[in-house]
């Protein structure tokens, strides 16, 4: 918030802990309802008509956002540190796809703030009419513990680009980058009381951004459970906008034409990547039966060799939970997978003593209707079923509420292209899987959430359209 | 050791191009070198440098003191073929370039404008060096210009996006922006880094290959940015440039068999030559910016201070070596006197000078052929029977310097009310209505920009609406920017350079349309 990092009064703080090890990393201020007020005002007045912010050239904004990716860029060996200590996301993959992939979208960005486009209209009568693309105002952002900082780059980039005010609340697991974030922010030389970060609770901070009356447009990542809390909050609040990345159970569909390494091998860091915990995993993975058994084995073959270990660890694949409680919640899936009549393969367990891994694990045999095959599990299980037509695979895959991904893999261009039109969901893998790009449109249909994040798509949700029409003497074409 | 000087620039620049805050606060424009040594004078092909085939150089002119500057190498026919080759090779499907992520284009061009940036005290020197123009305005607005070209089609690289068409029948149908290919550019004297900038950065944004002849009376501030091309790692052989004559390297690269497209920004005469040859060879793409004689109209309730200083930097800015030169002031009646009067005033009062001299306004003509075409036209407003107002003579005793010319009492037949001038002499007509100065104004071949002045929201769209113009200032005069498509009606050209319309010239549109067993929604 400008004037400090600190809130007034040095009051409530929470812990950031290190899931490896289940140890405390430090302590982080806690914010709450008043310290939202604080913040959102100060976004009001950075949004006021001509202000600083509003009155800078668009191409001035993109040249911020510009110099805030060169400054992630400079730091980006000490925030991948952060990152993968805060997180537990092995240290490499972080270094190579997270912070590229935040100053990718950070660039991307930048580039577009002066090429807002609105239009020039032929309307009918003795008119001139033409449409404006301004911002929408104080934009609250509630971004997820999975990727920090590359959350960060997907709310804050389009958000600036189209010349909005911010009030981001970091998850209060992962704090910790967001933080310094803020700090490279200020550096970058951006006007204070555009851009604010709020580590805090989702119960109380992210609660009284949802409902704030002086909030115009809230986005939100996480899962779909408090997605709805969001929408409602802001239509019992001021019908503030609403965007929302929630969860997936994300179809995997196999032919048996696939190239079956590759399939194999994307099935499986289609799930595990991220010790599971994507929005985008391919958690339900259907083989056509002809080649079921086979995959079934080179799967179980590949889990049971995957490295699970230290973050820091050049050789680790797969690091911790994010906490306790999301440990427990797997364990638990894996359980009523068990009971429920799944064939394990393999893992199944917790591992080790401190911090809080788990065992990549392998289920056959699941059955569309199991508890495993219907909620999102958000941890390392891979499930695997098999199906007979296309016909069939396309009816179970869209059998579900959620709609965010699909993939499929075969050689054949009709099948590709007809599963590609079948499915209901926001991004369709064809012979890859978590093939994410900057310049692409993501989101959901269906319960994984509204709105488009990325691409030129992801602008339209920061803009308000304003139609201009003025009388003339008279129009010609 | 160099000292720092505050310009006197405050009334100009901010409608020039609004530099960034930190040019005022840094107040400053470092004290100029007026000798910058010149490090590069060869043609640069496959990110080589290299003697022209024959071995031939010519000379490049300091315009201020008529002196040679140094000798360049002189491209010719061999050297186009040779660059063709080059500029074809690095477009090869597989090639580097071509395999090479879009936004990573975007990231090249944008370290293209940072060391651009880091060296612009230098190249403004060298523009001012070898075009003229006062090193007040190479620093603060040509180089400034120059960098945010860049950076702005550099965004744009990852941007240009095809479609997804919904057809009739059961087709997937989608669009590809493809790059044209090896593009031909030819680019004139008068803004020489700028010109470079608005040609190479759509080019190059959207994957197309680069075989630029830049003007033989600025050779050098190209040959500095090729090194540049260099030095941040474009692939060899997507950037090649060419110092050269027109009729023998613009020629050879306008009729090339090899050449998929060819831009050129010059005068409306050669113009037409290129189009020809786009025609008698193998019907390359041709986009054509080419000269004005552009109306700026001023109305009765206009403010009056305001108009005369716009009219005054619309038509005098850069010597008048402008395209859209605003050299037909129509005035309307009641406020013509005092217009003249006060235009008269503001002429003699402009600056001609040393282009070192942070002071200078005005610099030297470009060389001496343009000097000597400009008297030409001088004299000729004089028989026809202009009425000089001030000016009209020759302003030094060596360089091309003309004093500041003013022109009352012009009538819509004379040479210097048709025909582009193209240098500091300024012409003012009268006019009563609205219809008859829109159907004067719109009374010429060419259409590249026009202004109106005014304060009446009525006059101010029907003037604008009417004009037949492919940019139309209100209440302001040669305001550019990167973001925005400029470019001529009827002569003066076609296509158009600079914003988002500025890429289709640079693409070609490829439709896929694939077969599929069903087609839905």
């Amino acid at each position: 918030i400008p004037g400090g990092c600190l809130t007034e009064d040095l009051g409530k703080v929470f812990p950031a802990y290190n899931p490896a090890t289940g140890e405390q990393i430090c302590e982080v201020q806690e914010a709450d309802k008043a310290d939202v007020d604080k913040a959102v005002q100060s976004a009001r007045v950075a949004f006021s008509l001509g202000s600083v912010w509003r009155r800078m050239d668009a191409s001035e904004r993109g040249r911020l956002l510009s110099k805030l990716a060169d400054l992630v860029e400079r730091d980006s060996v000490y925030l991948a540190t952060i990152e993968s200590l805060n997180s537990g996301k092995p240290f490499l993959p972080t270094l190579f796809l997270d912070l590229q992939g935040t100053i990718k979208t950070l660039r991307y960005f930048a580039g577009y703030a002066d090429k807002i486009h609105g239009t020039s209209i032929p309307m009918d009568g003795d008119y001139l009419t033409f449409t404006r693309y301004e911002p929408i105002g104080v934009c609250g952002q509630i971004i997820p513990w999975n990727f920090p900082l590359m959350m960060t780059a997907w709310k804050l980039g389009p958000a600036i680009a189209c010349g909005n005010t911010v009030v981001l609340k970091p998850a209060e697991e992962t704090p910790l980058t967001c933080l310094y974030m803020a700090a490279l922010v200020k550096e970058a030389g951006f006007p204070p009381g555009v851009i604010n970060i709020l580590p805090g609770f989702g119960p109380t901070a992210g609660a009284a951004i949802a409902s704030h009356m002086g909030i115009d447009k809230v986005a939100f990542t996480g899962s779909t459970e408090v997605g709805k809390l969001i929408q409602e909050a802001a239509g019992k609040s001021n019908l503030k906008r609403v965007t929302l990345e929630l969860g997936g159970k994300s179809p995997n569909i196999i032919f048996a034409d696939a190239d079956l390494d590759l399939a194999v091998e994307q099935a499986h860091q289609g799930v595990f990547f991220n010790a599971g915990q994507c929005c985008t995993a391919g958690s339900r993975i259907f083989v056509e039966e002809p080649i079921y058994d086979e995959f079934v084995r080179r799967s179980v073959e590949r889990a049971k060799r995957r490295i699970v270990g230290n973050p820091f660890d050049p050789t680790t694949e797969q690091g911790p939970q994010i906490s306790r409680e999301q440990q427990n919640r797997v364990l638990g899936f894996i359980q009523s997978g068990i009971s429920e009549g799944a064939k394990m393969e393999c893992g199944g367990k917790a591992l080790g003593l401190k911090g809080f891994f788990i065992e990549p694990t392998v289920f056959s045999n699941v059955k569309d209707d199991m508890r495993i095959a219907r909620e999102e599990i958000f941890g390392p299980v891979q499930l695997i079923m098999t199906f007979k037509t296309i016909e069939e695979v396309i009816e179970r895959a869209n059998n579900t509420d959620y709609g965010l991904v699909a993939a499929v893999f075969t050689n054949n261009i009709n099948k590709a292209m007809t599963i590609t039109t079948a499915m209901q969901a926001g991004t369709v893998w064809i012979n890859c899987f978590n093939a994410l790009s900057t310049q692409c449109p993501f989101g959901g249909y269906k319960m994984s959430g509204n709105g488009r994040e990325l691409g030129e798509s992801g602008l339209k949700e920061y803009s308000e359209v304003k139609t201009i029409t003025m009388k003339m003497v008279t129009k010609n074409s | 050791k160099s000292t720092m000087i505050r310009t006197v620039f405050s009334r100009s620049l901010p409608r020039l191009c609004r530099p960034p805050a930190c040019h005022y606060s840094a107040g400053a424009i470092p004290e100029p070198c007026s000798q910058p040594e010149v490090h590069y004078d060869k043609l640069f092909i496959n990110n080589q440098w290299e003697d022209a085939a024959s071995g031939k150089t010519f000379p490049t002119i300091n315009p201020a003191t008529g002196e040679v500057i140094c000798q360049v190498a002189e491209a010719d026919v061999a050297d186009v073929d040779k660059a063709v080759k080059a500029a074809r090779d690095a477009f090869r499907w597989g090639s580097p370039w071509r395999r090479m992520d879009a936004s990573h284009r975007g990231l090249l061009i944008n370290r293209l404008a940072d060391a651009i940036e880091r060296d612009s005290a230098y190249l403004a020197e060298l523009e001012t060096l070898d075009n003229g123009k006062p090193y007040a305005m190479s620093y603060t607005m040509d180089l400034p210009t120059v960098v945010k070209c860049f950076r702005y089609h550099a965004g744009w690289a990852d941007k240009w996006e095809g479609k997804t068409i919904p057809i009739d029948g059961d087709y997937f149908c989608y669009t590809r922006h493809e790059p044209i290919g090896v593009c031909g550019q030819i680019i004139p004297w008068n803004f020489p880094l700028l010109m470079q900038a608005w040609k190479l950065a759509p080019a190059l944004a959207t994957g197309n290959t680069v075989v630029m002849k830049v003007a033989e009376q600025t050779p050098l501030t190209a040959l500095y940015v090729a090194s540049l091309i260099k030095e941040v790692g474009f692939p060899e052989g997507v950037v090649n440039i060419l110092p050269g004559m027109g009729p023998s390297a613009g020629a050879a690269l306008a009729r090339h068999m090899d050449v998929d497209k060819l831009a050129f920004t010059g005068s409306t005469e050669v113009g037409h030559l290129i189009q020809q040859a786009s025609g008698s060879s193998n019907l390359k793409k041709v986009t054509l910016e080419l000269g004005g004689k552009s109306p700026n109209i001023i109305l009765s309730d206009a403010n009056m201070e305001d108009a005369v200083e716009q009219a005054h930097f619309g038509l005098f800015f850069s010597q008048g070596q402008c395209c859209c030169a605003g050299s037909r002031i129509f005035v309307q009646a009641d406020i013509y006197d005092e217009f003249v009067e006060r235009s008269v005033e503001r002429a003699r009062r402009r600056v001609v000078g040393n282009p070192f001299d942070l002071k200078t306004e005005q610099g030297p003509q470009v060389d001496q052929e343009q000097f000597n075409k400009i008297l030409g036209y001088i004299s000729s407003g004089k028989r026809e029977g202009a009425k000089l107002m001030c000016g009209g003579g020759v302003a030094a005793d060596r360089g091309y310097f003309i004093q500041p010319t003013v022109f009352g009492d012009v009538q819509d037949n004379m040479t210097i009310a048709r025909e582009e001038i193209f240098g500091p002499v300024m012409q003012i007509m009268k006019f009563k209505t609205l219809e008859e100065v829109v159907t004067r104004a719109n009374d010429t071949k060419y259409g590249l920009a026009a202004g109106v002045f005014t304060k009446d929201i009525d006059k101010a769209s029907y003037v604008s609406n009417g004009l037949r113009a492919g940019t139309v200032w209100v209440n302001c005069y040669d305001v550019f920017a990167s973001q925005a498509p400029f470019g001529g009606y009827k002569s003066s050209g076609n296509g158009r350079e600079m914003g988002e319309y500025g890429l289709d010239n640079y693409t070609e549109v490829k439709t896929v349309i694939t077969k599929v067993p069903q087609k839905n929604s």
